[in-house]
């Protein structure tokens, strides 16, 4: 990379993340004006966003390239009070905690205590939501059955697709302003809804064009004191870029990643999507403007590839904003997980890969950013050297890319009923969530503990934590004289969660549809317009809500453990083996081992344990799928945890798979740490025994030491095992790809390892951000020796 | 029929082209003082201890190394991984001890192998009537071909046998146009000297053309604990590993002979 870039990446990388109280303030002021009172839910959203777009503080940086920042500086991060509420306790919390610490100063402090809390106290979403939320929600909450992303973070998760490519801002409000004028008042209900859903985003997409051309005359002003000649042209330049895009649409590349980089800063200060808003399919998106700028010489390959790491820095600015509360076990990363999609097929279902996906690869190479995520979709129709080339990326050993599998997304989609195009044109986003870019809402509710199930079965409907009823009495275990009748109680104490949580979520649906309407993110994804509905009101051409399972691999051995040895060989009596796991295994030390050492496991390729795999998932899967939602969406599932598993794992005592009390739960449909003994093949065909087409994405991790990539050859071998998991239909595939020795050393010399990125579950992670057991758990993974 | 076999291993990336599964077969006539798998040596089934930790405390399992399988259970096995062996061009290699120590139990896998269209190597060390190894190569793809020694009283102190059959039957297979991969351990102070590299180099120009590649092996004591725990004497226990890199010099000398040089396997 150039000085220019180097630099720019440094600043990123040396920014202290703080939290800025700008937005809180802007937001307040809104609110508290006259202006707020008396309009319909969207019109004052949209009014609040043109306030904040019109009033906050603008950011350019020494020889950046890609304008817009959502703070006031890099990595100066804002809250959302109307969205949920930190309190003083938390602000100082957050500028304390040891990892994932966000910078509090004196001004935050007392902008929090004079104007935002007093204010907003009693009046955030979150607090309306927990009052509402009946007792049996709290509880199963409480007790660690499930998370809820709504919480503290509005409904997001959605890509863009490639409309701004084609139409500026000028366009869409002509679409929007067509609509208006086509209401029918007299027969259609909704018509009034609609009107002020259209009026609002006019006025967001107004307020976008006015950001832009406040940077237009800022960029003006900075030329005129400009002495350097080549800066001076460059920032003239820009200046009319932005006077060009988001209001018209881009013709250069410089034009369209500054386009989308506008309407990345307005979706995340709109409010706080949870999560992963990104471009989608960059190299096709872009490639258009790649091959024109060649072609009529106005761009050159090295042009390119600066603009697009100057484009990767802005990503790296953006922490994830931070929670509330203390919980930080739960989920808690400066990544908001824009996951940049390579390869694929094309709409008409050719191979995809262009020059400019191998231009990316080498910039993801280079910049070895935590932000933002990239990721290849590996189709059958794509080259191997496409594939070959992700793979020496992932050898450098930062976690990216990972490595997706087109068409098993494709037929994801098909069977949620997208269009076969659509399919194609979507991805991934997130951590491995398949999507139709563009054109829909796919918005993840909250993770479910498998595991946490099981534990209030054995307990006939208490949770031996504390001691609480909270599911229902499915019988007492002695009772059950067959392993039919526990997988019944299980299934019933699924179903009975799985009921509270969806009416949690319908309930929290509709207070966001009610109160946070977003019109500025409506205009991007298809049909809001032309339905005159927001994006979380059923706006979309589709729509889902998924509930994330968490736990395969610890569920799966735990229920084979009971079949085996309690009705199977029937050498541990059913009281046995709950006397043992109420004592967490003290004095029961024979049958610990017994459990942890002789009993089938998940991840072998033995079908007397992924048998289990394939009932829970089957019950998790009709216990969700295709239920409907309250703005009118699906429920469906997928399997993947974040670092859920962790959190998870602390609220379950012992479980009859031999894991102890407190210990981390088996990650996405990975086995269980340490329990695969047969090799990566038997861990990929256990793994492609579930369905992983009736699911909207599953996580497996595989960690490989260095050796495995070693020369061109063994990267073949690797680029065969990704390819025969993509025929059995496996999902998602990442490859960690850093020696335990090295992770130790890590643990030890934090200062030695400020650039060391891992793969977590998902997404890749500063090592030093992790806590402490979870870089014990990365360690632990199994580690495919070489043989 | 059943074969004895102490161990199959899945995704092994050593032992011939692709991804393959691995079956260890129980039994060798060697008793090379270098063999990593001395619990392969014995034909018969023999008695192990294994010790697994859990929380700090140490259990002692006695378990039997070698198994007696049918062919058709190991095929079963074996086709487990087939999606690999067909994706990247692999298949299963039969290793040991010695597969042509149980011949008749070799040739049945073999074909069953050959019906399910499975690429098939053998990993030998061609210490075997010729009659055998002649109906086992008409049911194998690629011969991994041991050649330890050449100088022959050298080969009977370190391996126990005479190296006149093995390099008969080696000038066999290759006159029958079998692909050979030949597999020399690299053994410091026994094999690594002027005189063995000199005739090792002779027979790589008299079979030039013939033999695909041959992969130096660099010696390590990988296997050292499992003499100590049989309670058997390891004639090397001081030698240390040797490191890949000092091979290089080695290899380039031979690769002079026309035949390409591949360090390690």
């Amino acid at each position: 990379m150039n000085t220019r870039v180097q630099k720019l990446r440094e600043e990123s990388l040396n920014a202290v993340n703080k939290l800025s109280p700008e937005r809180a303030l802007l937001v307040t002021a809104f609110y508290r004006s006259e202006k707020a009172a008396g309009l319909s839910a969207p019109v004052t959203r949209a009014l609040c966003f043109e306030h904040i777009m019109k009033n906050k503080a603008l950011w350019l940086g020494d020889g950046e390239l890609i304008v817009g920042e959502r703070g006031p500086a890099p990595k100066a991060t804002p809250t959302y009070p109307e969205v949920a509420l930190h309190s003083l306790e938390d602000l100082k919390v957050l500028d304390s905690r040891p990892k994932v610490s966000f910078k509090v100063d004196e001004e935050m402090l007392s902008a929090y205590r004079d104007v935002v809390i007093p204010f907003w106290k009693g009046k955030s979403n979150r607090e309306k939501m927990m009052t509402l939320l009946p007792r049996e929600w709290h509880d199963a909450y409480e007790a660690g059955i499930f998370t809820e992303f709504q919480e503290q973070r509005s409904p997001g998760h959605t890509v863009l697709g490639d409309k701004i490519y084609h139409k500026g801002l000028t366009d869409l409000i002509k679409e929007v302003r067509l609509n208006l004028e086509s209401l029918d008042y007299i027969n259609d209900p909704e018509a009034f809804e609609k009107r002020e859903e259209l009026t609002a985003m006019e006025i967001a997409a107004r307020a976008l064009i006015s950001y832009a051309n406040r940077y237009a005359v800022l960029l003006d002003e900075k030329a005129e004191a400009e002495t350097n000649q080549e800066r001076k042209k460059e920032l003239l330049e820009m200046a009319q870029i932005c006077r060009n895009v988001p209001a018209y649409a881009p013709r250069t590349f410089h034009e369209a990643l500054q386009y989308y980089w506008f309407v990345h800063v307005g979706v995340i200060s709109e409010v706080n999507p949870w999560d992963s808003f990104n471009p989608g399919r960059l190299d096709q998106h872009l490639w258009p403007f790649y091959r024109k700028g060649l072609e009529d010489g106005t761009l050159t390959e090295e042009r390119a590839r600066e603009l697009l790491q100057a484009f990767w820095v802005k990503f790296n600015n953006h922490p994830a904003p931070p929670k509330i509360g203390v919980t930080a076990l739960e989920s808690n990363t400066y990544t908001d997980f824009a996951l940049i999609n390579l390869g694929g097929v094309k709409a008409d279902g050719s191979d995809a890969v262009n020059e400019l996906t191998y231009l990316i690869l080498d910039v993801i190479e280079e910049m070895r950013l935590l932000q933002p995520s990239s990721m290849v979709q590996v189709s059958k129709k794509n080259p191997d050297a496409f594939l070959y080339r992700a793979l020496k990326i992932v050898k450098t050993g930062f976690g990216q890319p990972s490595i997706f599998n087109t068409d098993a997304i494709v037929q994801e989609l098909l069977r949620q009923g997208k269009s076969l195009e659509d399919a194609r044109n979507g991805g991934a986003s997130g951590c491995v969530e398949a999507g139709a870019f563009g054109k829909e809402a796919y918005i993840l509710t909250g993770y479910f503990n498998l595991p946490k199930i099981l534990e209030i079965t054995l307990n006939n409907g208490v949770d031996p934590r504390t001691g609480k009823k909270i599911g229902l009495e499915t019988g007492n275990p002695s009772g059950f004289t067959s392993f039919d009748d526990l997988l019944k109680a299980y299934q019933q104490q699924l179903r009975h969660f799985i009921d509270i949580k969806i009416a949690g979520n319908n309930l929290i649906e509709r207070l966001f549809a009610k109160n946070i309407p977003t019109p500025f993110l409506s205009l991007f994804i298809d049909d809001c317009i032309a339905k005159g509905k927001d994006y979380i009101n059923g706006g979309p051409r589709y729509n889902t809500s998924y509930i994330q399972g968490v736990g395969l691999g610890s569920i799966t051995d735990s229920l084979t453990a009971l079949k085996y040895h309690v009705f199977d060989k029937k050498d541990v009596s059913i009281q046995l083996m709950l006397e043992a796991l109420r004592a967490n295994f003290a004095g029961f030390e024979d049958l610990h081992h017994k459990l942890v050492y002789e009993t089938p496991k998940y991840g072998n390729d033995d079908d007397y344990a992924d048998e289990q795999a394939r009932i829970v998932f089957n019950m998790f899967f009709e216990a969700v799928d295709g239920r409907p939602t309250a703005r009118g969406a699906t429920f469906r599932i997928n399997m993947l945890p974040t670092t859920s598993h962790v959190y998870f794992g602390s609220v379950i005592g012992a479980l009859p798979d031999g894991r102890k009390a407190g210990i981390p739960l088996s990650e996405g449909i990975s086995p269980v740490q340490g329990a695969d003994t047969h090799g990566p093949t038997a861990v990929l065909k256990s793994a492609a025994k579930i369905d992983h087409l009736k699911t909207g994405g599953t996580l497996l991790n595989q960690k490989f030491s260095p050796d495995f990539f070693r020369d061109e050859t063994a990267i073949q071998k690797l680029g065969s095992l990704v390819r025969s998991y993509f025929r059995l239909d496996g999902h998602h595939i990442q490859y960690n790809v850093v020696s335990a020795e090295t992770l130790r050393d890590a643990q030890k010399h934090p200062e030695k390892y400020r650039d060391l990125i891992v793969r977590v579950a998902g997404y890749s992670d500063y090592f030093n951000d992790l806590g402490e057991d979870l870089q014990n758990e990365i360690i632990r993974r199994t580690e495919h020796e070489g043989v | 029929m059943k074969g004895v076999i102490f161990e199959i291993r899945r995704f092994t990336v050593h032992d011939g082209p692709g991804i393959r599964t691995t079956v260890f077969m129980k039994g060798c006539p060697l008793s090379c003082w270098w063999c990593h798998n001395p619990e392969g040596q014995f034909p018969q089934p023999e008695p192990w201890t294994r010790t697994e930790k859990l929380d700090g405390k140490v259990f002692e399992k006695q378990m039997i190394i070698g198994q007696e399988w049918t062919a058709s259970d190991l095929m079963t096995e074996i086709l487990k991984d087939r999606v690999f062996f067909d994706e990247s061009g692999g298949g299963v290699t039969f290793s040991g001890g010695e597969p042509l120590m149980q011949p008749a139990f070799l040739m049945e896998i073999l074909s069953l192998c050959h019906k399910h269209g499975i690429h098939t190597a053998v990993d030998t060390s061609g210490f075997s009537p010729t009659e055998d190894l002649m109906k086992i190569a008409a049911l194998t793809d690629l011969f991994l071909y041991d050649l330890k020694l050449l100088d022959d009283k050298l080969h009977v102190k370190y391996t126990g046998v005479s190296n006149r059959l093995i390099l008969e039957n080696l000038h066999l297979l290759l006159d029958l146009g079998k692909p050979v991969w030949l597999r020399h351990p690299v053994i410091p102070g026994i094999n690594d000297t002027f005189g063995e590299k000199e005739r090792l180099k002779e027979l790589l120009k008299q079979f030039s053309g013939k033999i695909s590649v041959i992969n130096l092996l660099p010696y390590h004591s990988i296997a050292m604990n499992k003499y100590r725990k049989a309670g058997r004497t390891n004639y090397l226990e001081s030698l240390k590993d040797l490191p890949a890199s000092d091979l290089q010099p080695m290899a380039d000398e031979l690769e002079e002979t026309g035949v390409k040089v591949i360090i390690g396997g």
